[in-house]
């Protein structure tokens, strides 16, 4: 009594359940991918076309990439550095330590930016000493790349950690006896054995970095061709009715996030993982 | 400093084992970076709100704006929550044992609310309920006007939450010993009787989980929601929103203790989450 007997396998059940299930995602999921496209080409190409190259769209397309690749590398070298601390050694407070890893995602991120406002904003002590020094920090390209490196703190690292767990270090350990610095076994020996794990928490990172919204606009000032980011461009565009250009300039973040879902696809199946909730 | 700390990192030493090279060097980068960015900041704005006397604090806290943005936050929170533990919880059914056509794309389309900035999904679903948007064209002769209105926030939230409870649970079905329904099946439970005592009680953990994730994820939201929701004082007003309304009026204490309230109550969830885990762990016995 293998398949007939399992639960809900009665025909009928069965198609409401997948009915039901195809109607929410197509709502919820697949209805907002369309409505972008759609509206975007709505005035037709030539409209869009002048929306994403006009000045303004590549001057935040410029500073997105710029903040995002600052993020991701920043975000790279700790992810490693972290993982190789906590996987190889013991130390005290080394569950403390992960969980202070995952901080920045129970943060929201409004407070993302708040915090650096009040860090370096011109109310602060640190914030006054820097501008009377001629760095600003708030409402200018620094504070956009805290704010997105902070957003995405945890993406590399909370992936290397279970990854390089799970393998242990024996390889390692083998190679340090054979007489291999640190070095070389840190590029040799361990790298190759968690490139996919790598470059799944940067492609996660990355399409984060490219898309934050809430922590970018607190520490932005919305100065148009110096602080704008791509989103932010957006809800500019959208608050001054230009829908069509929001929508336009949209695609190119809709783009970037499908091509992310389709890395992050692929490079389950090659480190053979299960989807999970970040 | 860091050379003192690695000293006291160190005193739990493995003696019978040699250590691989590099902890200096791990753990100095490890810790700065961490405090640069994570903690020090952090720490800033709480020590910032720990300034704030108790008369101040009552004066902000209960503000009739503060209070409603609250409570507009936090119900709209939990009614997607609830509504994503529902349809998530089907959803992960679904593609756990059945196939359809397309169900591959729809997979990996699941993860599109962590991926599109919140921005388009703001943008997009007002598209889609406003006046003549293409559910809004059906909906509002219904009299069901989502834009600008506490449905409008929720349903933003149900899009941003969405993925949480799926893949918690999803997993979980997919290595269900399916022996146990077979028994449970064989010994003359009704369908019905075997998914509310044997399946559901082992998928309690994970959906709770879920929930409280999404929960979370939908108290902090702000990008998805401040298209649609109209960002009315005391109706469709949010708490994220509501900080940087104070920030841009230089209510910066203000906008610290309001920051502060919710970074707690995203701890208290942080929590809860674990305990969830470390209870169904005891339960199943692994942990003592």
């Amino acid at each position: 009594m293998a398949s007939s007997a399992s639960i809900g396998d009665g025909t009928v059940i069965r198609r409401i359940l997948i009915a039901i299930t195809v109607l929410f995602l197509s709502v919820f999921l697949v209805l907002p991918i369309l409505v972008v496209i759609v509206s975007a080409f709505q005035q037709g190409m030539h409209t869009y076309w002048a929306a994403i190259s006009e000045p303004e769209a590549l001057d935040a397309l410029r500073l997105t990439l710029i903040a995002a690749g600052v993020a991701v590398v920043s975000n790279t070298l700790f992810g490693l550095s972290a993982a190789w601390m906590i996987t190889n050694y013991s130390f005290r407070g080394k569950n403390l330590l992960i969980t202070l890893i995952d901080l920045p995602f129970t943060v929201s991120p409004v407070i993302s930016g708040l915090i650096f406002v009040l860090l370096f904003g011109g109310r602060s002590v640190v914030g006054r000493w820097l501008i009377d020094h001629g760095i600003h920090i708030i409402f200018a390209t620094p504070g956009i790349i805290l704010a997105t490196c902070f957003v995405t703190f945890p993406f590399v690292a909370r992936e290397l950690i279970p990854l390089m767990q799970s393998q242990g270090n024996q390889e390692e350990e083998a190679a340090y006896m054979l007489g291999a610095n640190g070095w070389q076994i840190f590029w040799r020996v361990t790298v190759p054995k968690i490139k996919w794990g790598i470059l799944y928490g940067v492609v996660l990172a990355a399409g984060r970095a490219v898309g934050e919204f809430g922590a970018v606009s607190v520490v932005s000032g919305h100065i148009r061709g110096m602080t704008n980011t791509l989103p932010l461009h957006i809800e500019i565009l959208y608050n001054e009715y230009q829908f069509s250009a929001a929508f336009a300039v949209a695609t190119l973040l809709l783009v970037f996030a499908l091509v992310t879902l389709v890395l992050k696809r692929y490079l389950e199946y090659r480190i053979d993982r299960k989807s999970e909730a970040l | 400093m860091v050379g003192f700390l690695i000293k006291f990192l160190k005193t739990k030493r493995n003696s019978s084992r040699f250590r691989l090279p590099g902890f200096g060097l791990a753990t100095g980068v490890t810790l700065t970076y961490l405090s640069v960015l994570v903690l020090i900041p952090l720490a800033v704005m709480v020590l910032t709100s720990a300034t704030v006397t108790r008369h101040e604090l009552v004066a902000i806290l209960t503000n009739p704006r503060v209070v409603s943005a609250f409570r507009v936050t936090v119900s709209t929170s939990i009614v997607a929550a609830l509504i994503n533990c529902v349809f998530g919880t089907l959803v992960a059914w679904v593609h756990a044992r059945y196939t359809y056509p397309g169900k591959r794309v729809m997979d990996a389309l699941i993860d599109l609310p962590f991926a599109l900035p919140t921005a388009v999904t703001g943008i997009a679903l007002t598209a889609l309920f406003a006046q003549s948007g293409w559910l809004g064209r059906f909906l509002i002769p219904l009299g069901v006007s989502l834009n600008y209105s506490w449905w409008g926030i929720t349903i933003a939230l149900v899009f941003v939450g969405m993925p949480f409870v799926i893949r918690t649970v999803e997993p979980v079905l997919d290595d269900f010993d399916k022996e146990l329904e077979e028994a449970a099946r064989t010994l003359g439970a009704t369908p019905l009787q075997t998914f509310l005592r044997v399946i559901f009680p082992l998928l309690i953990p994970a959906v709770l989980t879920g929930t409280t994730l999404a929960f979370a994820r939908c108290l902090g939201e702000y990008g998805s929601v401040v298209f649609i929701s109209g960002n009315m004082p005391l109706k469709t007003e949010i708490v994220p929103l509501l900080i940087i309304t104070k920030l841009e009026q230089y209510d910066y204490l203000g906008a610290t203790v309001i920051a502060s309230s919710m970074l707690l109550l995203s701890f208290v969830l942080l929590l809860v989450v674990n305990g969830i885990q470390w209870l169904h762990r005891r339960r199943l016995g692994m942990e003592p």
